[in-house]
């Protein structure tokens, strides 16, 4: 499965609708709250054994993909 | 009503196991979590096979961070689902501060606080995603009055009722209710062995002058997790006859 992928499935979960996402779509169109980032990352996290920290400014999914391989890179 | 799901700590007996009757009554599959073996909580669950609901029973220690986790995605894994968390495991370890204990302390703190952080912590995740929850976190009138010789137990009464207000306000947002239920006295094998003069002294502070039953916290609980109350968060709701006003 791919960093999109699992994405779309976490971001899905979280949403509780199907999303349909790609690398340029932004979390502001997706409209998270702060709850929901909070539970975004704890889940990212867990599920890639990382640790991406409280304050991530992202705008775009792609963003995030990028975050995510660099901090499995690091491991 | 779907069917729903409640996680009771310190179900196997006393108030926790007349919590699971209860709420088993209405139409709700129960996960009893305590520390004892599952032999001390048989009663109870014969009771909840009998009561027509799914009943199961879960050994964890509720001050182990990691094993309250494990539980959880356990319970989620066998049920689909948590609605209802009742946060009821609890113990004391009384004596003047002046005798007490580090340990007495830790242990107590550990149990009835930190078990209710540890529970809401894990718990939530689910919640969330569900968009509903329902917390009830059981304190104690001696979190709000002090009590002598209760030192660490009114201290993590107390700070059961932060922890509930605080949840109340960090997952509103996402249809979670969390409120405690605060005990007076409630008759128990405890003051049941108590003597007459000892329970005359004890019936002068409560103005409805007699002891509470378990079923009394049953019911408050049964309440707090019922639609009717689905717009009541952040409260704590004494059960104690008027003791503390």
């Amino acid at each position: 499965m791919t960093t999109l992928e699992k994405l779309k499935e976490i971001l899905s979960e979280c949403k509780g609708e199907d999303l349909n996402i790609t690398p340029e779509t932004t979390f502001d169109e997706l409209d998270f709250d702060s709850l929901d980032k909070v539970d975004i990352v704890m889940q990212i996290e867990e599920a890639y054994d990382i640790s991406l920290g409280d304050n991530m400014q992202l705008s775009t999914v792609g963003e995030l993909i990028a975050k995510i391989d660099e901090a499995v890179a690091n491991k | 009503m779907d069917k729903r799901v409640a996680l009771i700590t310190g179900a196997g007996r006393g108030i926790g196991a007349k919590i699971a009757l209860t709420l088993a009554k209405e139409n709700t599959d129960i996960a009893v979590v305590d520390y004892s073996d599952e032999s001390a909580a048989k009663e109870t669950l014969e009771a909840l096979a009998q009561a027509g609901v799914t009943a199961r029973y879960y050994k964890c220690d509720v001050s182990d961070f990691n094993a309250v986790k494990t539980v959880v995605d356990q319970i989620v894994k066998d049920f689909g689902k948590i609605d209802i968390l009742v946060n009821n495991a609890g113990i004391t370890a009384d004596k003047l501060i002046l005798r007490m204990e580090e340990s007495d302390w830790d242990r107590v703190l550990d149990i009835n606080l930190k078990g209710c952080f540890n529970m809401i912590k894990h718990v939530t995740p689910y919640m969330m995603r569900k968009r509903y929850g329902r917390i009830v976190s059981i304190s104690s009138v001696v979190g709000m009055m002090g009590n002598a010789g209760q030192a660490n137990y009114a201290a993590s009464k107390a700070g059961i009722i932060g922890l509930t207000k605080t949840v109340a306000k960090e997952f509103g947002p996402r249809n979670i209710t969390a409120n405690a239920v605060a005990p007076g006295f409630i008759k128990t094998a405890m003051t049941d062995a108590l003597t007459e003069e000892q329970k005359q002294a004890m019936y002068k502070q409560i103005p409805l002058g007699c002891l509470g039953e378990t079923q009394d916290i049953a019911n408050a609980v049964k309440f707090l997790v019922s639609d009717d109350a689905r717009y009541i968060t952040g409260v704590v709701l004494k059960v104690d006859g008027g003791m503390y006003i």
